[in-house]
């Protein structure tokens, strides 16, 4: 790779836009950082490299969203949670593919990505979401 | 120097509380600190505040930032430095504390605080969006998750991880309701009953109707005052004994804990550390009940019950307007509402008249410590502060 890619949010997005879901991995102290970050909250230090983040996971907390913001009104009533990855990482977003009621804490699930592309507004960021494992 | 007052409040004032049809967040704020300036006859205004600070959330709702220096003068006191503190709904909580640190810093004798928000005017999904600015934006909005959701996904850990219910969720609602039916200035005077709230339809489940506070618009102003001269302008002064502020990370993903917010326990233990008092010295509370599980957390994050028994305190009946530590007498955010950049403040304002023995119809008897917890957005930033009466 000729360009130094940064560790971003941005970043982060346009591997998922691959299909990938990457972390930054602090070289100084080894703290993984899911969303990646420039600056190490732990040691200060801006040396980074990626990591690709194993996409199996388990559910932590979950709701489902009945009264949604403008943009997301079509698709109510939706389900969102926080899973639990590898290294302690957690990430949260839509979990899809699975009836609500069927839905629990502890349940495995996978990370899965969105195809379509995003608008032309910012940000132009793929969404990942989760489906039972 | 615990114990030791660090600001004395000589004033106070509230705006009537609900849906303000046709006024603008300036004329809300004049109102309150209208009633601020009148309770207060030996307070010359426009001579005796050196500066003001402003809790308010967010410029979407009127298209109006700079909220500082618009209702400084509007409140008529034009020239004094004026500057609007933003902490999401702890906005006017972290006023307060900005004018501690004023009055504490020589720099200024006395110094008026307070916060303001005008929701009302715009739709729902239109407030939905603007409160869910206070969370994280590529993580939780980007990612279809509201204010209610977040609140929702800490409900949902809460129930798994303690046994917590829905029912004691609905039993916030209706002490919070019972109260405010007490409150003249609350904004839905109004009893409601548990099945009522617990057939209430869902917004972010578990969290129903009733579990949400109200979008309304109000404004509330407190003067506080170095305790040495606080005599001069009133026989009832009411001394901030403790004062706590800590931050989380913004998202909610991110933390430790779903069932507990560190920052509310960080800023809890420097409060208490400060004033030299434990959880169970406090007689009155105002808590940040944005949602009923919020108002069940809070009991645990202060240490006014053990973790995860914050759902039998409230069945138990503990936090009733009769019961060992009455919690939100006001009505809290559920009933007497939450215009965001105001419940700071308004909470030191319900404070304030429980500790004087003007809180009337919903009076504490023999009230001597009270305790505000204000929280921002889900968590990221907290602030608890202690008063106490002479
Ligand atoms: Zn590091």
């Amino acid at each position: 790779m000729s360009e130094q890619t940064q560790f971003t949010i941005e970043q982060f997005y346009k591997y998922i836009n691959q299909g990938k879901l990457m972390g930054g991995k602090c070289k100084k102290c080894g703290k993984i950082h899911l969303p990646p970050r420039p600056l190490c909250d732990k040691c200060f230090s801006k040396e980074f490299e990626w990591t690709e983040i194993p996409r199996k996971g388990k559910l932590l907390t979950y709701t489902i969203i009945h009264v949604a913001p403008t943009q997301f009104q079509q698709m109510a009533p939706y389900a969102v949670g926080i899973v639990q990855l590898e290294n302690d990482l957690k990430i949260p977003g839509m979990i899809r593919e699975v009836a609500p009621e069927k839905i629990k804490i502890g349940m495995p699930l996978t990370i899965a990505f969105e195809t379509s592309t995003a608008t032309s507004q910012w940000p132009q960021w793929p969404r990942y979401y989760f489906k039972p494992a | 120097m615990k114990g030791k007052p660090l600001v004395s409040i000589v004033s106070a004032g509230l705006s009537k509380f609900g849906k303000l049809e046709g006024l603008y967040a300036r004329e809300i704020f004049a109102e309150a600190a209208k009633e601020a300036f009148d309770r207060c006859p030996n307070l010359d205004p426009k001579k005796d505040i050196k500066t003001l600070f402003v809790g308010h959330m967010g410029e979407s709702y009127e298209h109006q930032g700079h909220t500082g220096a618009t209702v400084a003068d509007w409140a008529g006191l034009l020239h004094i430095p004026a500057t609007r503190t933003e902490t999401a709904c702890a906005s006017s909580g972290a006023a307060l504390r900005a004018g501690i640190f004023a009055v504490l810093s020589g720099l200024c004798d006395t110094v008026m605080v307070g916060g303001v928000e005008k929701m009302t005017h715009r739709t729902t999904p239109e407030v939905t969006e603007y409160l869910a600015m206070a969370s994280d934006f590529p993580f939780e909005q980007w990612h279809g998750i509201t204010f209610p959701g977040l609140y929702a996904l800490m409900a949902t850990a809460h129930m798994h991880k303690y046994g917590t219910t829905e029912k004691q969720l609905a039993m916030v609602a209706v002490k919070n309701h019972y109260n405010g039916f007490l409150n003249p200035k609350a904004h839905m005077q109004k009893e409601i009953t548990l099945e009522k709230a617990l057939s209430s339809r869902v917004i972010a489940w578990p969290l129903k109707l009733y579990d949400c506070s109200l979008i309304t618009d109000g404004a509330s102003a407190i003067i506080i005052t170095k305790p040495e001269i606080a005599k001069k302008y009133t026989d009832t002064p009411i001394h901030i004994i403790g004062s706590g502020q800590a931050s989380d990370s913004i998202g909610i993903y991110e933390r430790e804990s779903f069932t507990s917010l560190i920052a509310a326990k960080i800023a809890a233990k420097q409060a208490y550390e400060m004033a030299g008092i434990k959880p169970e010295d406090v007689d009155v509370a105002e808590v940040h009940d944005c949602f009923t599980i919020a108002e069940i957390i809070a009991y645990e994050d202060l240490g006014l019950c053990k973790p995860g028994e914050g759902g039998q305190l409230i069945e138990k009946g503990e936090t009733k307007l009769e019961g060992r530590l009455p919690a939100n007498t006001s009505g809290g955010l559920k009933s007497k509402g939450h215009p965001v950049g105001a419940t700071g403040t308004a909470q030191a304002y319900e404070i304030y008249l429980q500790l004087t023995e003007q809180a009337e119809k919903r009076q504490v008897k023999d009230a001597k410590i009270g305790l505000a917890h204000n929280v921002g957005g889900s968590g990221a930033t907290a602030t608890v502060h202690i008063f106490r009466r002479e």
